[in-house]
Formats: structure tokens, C-alpha cells, sequence
């Protein structure tokens, strides 16, 4: 057994890669035999790591969820910042610029007022619930437009790693909360075209929460909602830390 | 496939420098977008090499792997955070979650009804 347990100290990441591996297996498995795709598989192993999370925190008593357990000390790396950047970067790759300026002045409009929608209300419901300080406000209210946009915008303001968590716990929320709202509106707001689904998909933001949503509306507008969807988090990541912060800090202070 | 990583790198570190650059500038001393000029900057990266025939989809490749492997970052990340402490007002969570999307599907109401009234 000690064998194998320097195996695993040795191997961190390379855990943490079949672990996250087995959990999306699972997760894709359960959502599309129990759930009928309903919620994206994607989303409940967001979900259920911020469980194994709080298990980790309560286990190990640690600031770092589960992989302060030697076991699981992979997940830190795998999930740290470097990583986390360079996948997002790499997310870009699937827009094109053909396909933005076909989505046009509607698609732009629509992610400005996205943002600034989420944004602003996330920010009024952390306000409510007793934030008043400039970073925790602005990450929560970043973390309202998607769950990368919020750890992004914390880890650039230097926010406390439990006001990130809350922004990804938001965001992930958000995502199954637009998944399962999307085919239950969809008639009544109109999202039954190309146009309207590019619309939908700046004003939504969340790429999983957006590609499901539509899927289970009408399969036809997913790469519509995606274009737009994807550059939500980018723009996100761009305004949120830097325009929105500077506003937000000159307000509260 | 290393040729689309370096590509991705390349964008990366080019798209960090400047969101240095920028958190300098504005005197907060991090990272300030520097996520966010990077994919502007993998998009003219590839809009260039597109138009010069140098883009496949061997180069793709190496790239759409990191596309791909962004969803089990997030659930390893989700993983390693403090969630314990934020569960303790855990309710903004789920409010700051459903709320705002509520708010936006009446948006989007609006902004179709607005730009869309001829297509429906």
C-alpha cells in the first residue's frame, strides 16, 4: 500500500486528471440516463466538485476544498490559476470572425447589456446580503455573469478564496438555472430564430447553461447561441477586473 | 498539434503581458484582462494564419484540446475552493444565481421585441 501511495504524492496532477475524468463519466452518464440531458453534465460535476469541496474543507479543515487532502493535492494544480487561464484562452478558438459580424450590432448590444445586467444585479443582491467592500462585491457580481468570469475577476483583485467560491457557487447556478428556464420561456420570449438565439446567447453569457438550454429548445440554435455565449466570459474577464471594478470601487468608496 | 500549442502560447503570454501591462498602468498591480486580450489575440492569430493557408487542423487540434479541457479545470478548480466558508451564506449564492436570470430573459424579451419584430 505504500507503494502506491507514493505513486499517487508523486503523481498529483496525473490523479487529478483520472479523478476529474471519472467524475465527468459518471456525471455525463447520470445526466443523460436519469435526467434526459436535462441538466448538462457538465454542470452537475461542477456541482457536485464544489460538494467534495466543502467535504474536503470540513475533512481537512484546510483553505484549499479538497485538495488539502493528501490524496486529491492534484486538483490544486490542475485547477490553479495557470491551467484555469490558459483553458479559457484556448475557448476562443471555437467564434470566428465571419460568424461575429454576422451576429452584428444585436449580438454586440446584447453582451454589453448581458454583462451589465448580471453584473449589476449580482453586485445589488451581494449589497443587500451585507458585501460593502469594492473586491468582494465586483467578484460577485462577476461571478453572477458565469463561474469563470467570477474566479477570474477574484483572483485579479486578490478577493478571499471564500468570496470566490460563493462567485463560482453563483455561477454555477446561474448555469443550471438558464438550462432549465431556457425551454420552459422559450415560446413565450420569442428565442425561435437564428437572431434571436445570437441574442440569447450575449445576453445569457453561460456557454454550458446557453448550449444546453437550446438543445433542449431547438437543436438548430445551438451554434448560434454559442457564438455570441462565448464571448461573454472573455469580455466578462476583460471588463469585470478592470472598467467595472474601477466604476464599482469609485461608487462604494 | 505542438504547432497549435505554441500558437495558444503564444497568444497567452502576448494577452498576460498586456493585462500586466494594463494593471500597471492603471496602478493595481495585477493581472487586469490579460484573459481577455489573449483570446482576442488567439482570434487574430488565427484570422492571420487562415489568410497566409498555414492554418489546419493538425494546429487546430492542439489547440481544441484545451477547449475541450476547460470544463475539467473548472470542476478541479470547484474542487480545491474554499467552499465550507462560503456555504455559510449560501443563500446569496442561489439568489445571485436565479434572480439575475430571471431579469435577463425580460431583457431579452425587450431587445427582441425591439430589433426582431418583422422576423417572428
Amino acid at each position: 500500500m505504500s507503494e502506491l501511495t507514493q505513486v499517487i504524492d508523486k503523481n498529483g496532477l496525473i490523479v487529478a486528471f483520472l479523478l476529474v475524468g471519472l467524475l465527468t463519466w459518471l456525471t455525463d452518464l447520470f445526466s443523460k440516463k436519469i435526467l434526459s440531458s436535462r441538466i448538462p453534465g457538465s454542470a452537475i460535476a461542477i456541482f457536485l466538485a464544489l460538494v467534495f469541496g466543502y467535504l474536503g474543507g470540513v475533512l481537512a479543515d484546510g483553505e484549499k476544498g479538497l485538495a488539502d487532502l493528501p490524496l486529491f493535492q492534484g486538483l490544486s494544480v490542475l485547477g490553479g490559476s495557470m491551467f484555469r487561464d490558459f483553458a479559457i484562452v484556448a475557448t476562443a478558438i471555437g467564434a470566428s470572425f465571419v460568424l461575429i459580424r454576422r451576429s452584428g450590432l444585436l449580438g454586440l448590444i446584447s453582451l454589453i447589456l448581458g454583462i451589465g445586467v448580471f453584473f449589476i444585479s449580482g453586485v445589488a443582491i451581494a449589497w443587500m446580503m451585507g458585501y460593502r467592500d469594492a473586491v468582494s462585491l465586483c467578484t460577485i457580481g462577476a461571478g453572477a455573469c458565469t463561474y469563470i468570469v467570477g474566479p477570474v475577476t477574484g483572483g485579479a483583485l486578490g478577493a478571499s478564496s471564500e468570496v470566490i467560491a460563493l462567485s463560482i457557487g453563483t455561477g454555477v447556478v446561474k448555469t443550471i438555472a438558464v438550462t432549465i428556464l431556457t425551454p420552459v420561456l422559450a415560446r413565450k420570449i420569442g428565442l425561435d430564430n437564428p437572431g434571436a438565439a445570437m441574442a440569447f446567447g450575449g445576453i445569457m453569457g453561460t456557454s454550458s447553461g446557453v448550449a444546453a438550454g437550446l438543445a433542449a429548445t431547438d437543436s438548430k440554435l445551438v451554434p448560434y447561441g454559442a457564438v455570441t455565449a462565448t464571448f461573454y466570459t472573455g469580455l466578462g474577464c476583460l471588463v469585470c477586473p478592470s472598467l467595472f471594478y474601477l466604476l464599482l470601487k469609485a461608487i462604494v468608496d | 498539434m505542438i504547432k497549435g500549442l505554441a500558437v495558444l502560447s503564444f497568444s497567452f503570454l502576448l494577452g498576460m503581458w498586456c493585462g500586466q501591462l494594463l494593471g500597471a498602468w492603471l496602478a493595481i498591480n495585477t493581472n487586469v484582462g490579460g484573459v481577455g486580450f489573449a483570446m482576442i489575440f488567439l482570434l487574430l492569430s488565427k484570422e492571420f494564419l487562415s489568410r497566409k493557408g498555414w492554418w489546419n487542423g493538425e494546429l487546430e487540434f492542439g489547440i481544441e484540446f484545451w477547449n475541450k479541457l476547460y470544463i475539467p479545470v473548472v470542476i478541479a478548480m470547484a474542487a480545491s475552493l474554499n467552499v465550507k466558508s462560503a456555504l455559510s451564506s449560501g443563500w446569496l449564492a442561489i439568489i445571485a444565481g436565479i434572480l439575475p436570470v430571471l431579469l435577463a430573459f425580460w431583457v431579452f424579451k425587450m431587445l427582441t421585441g425591439k430589433f426582431n419584430p418583422t422576423q417572428r
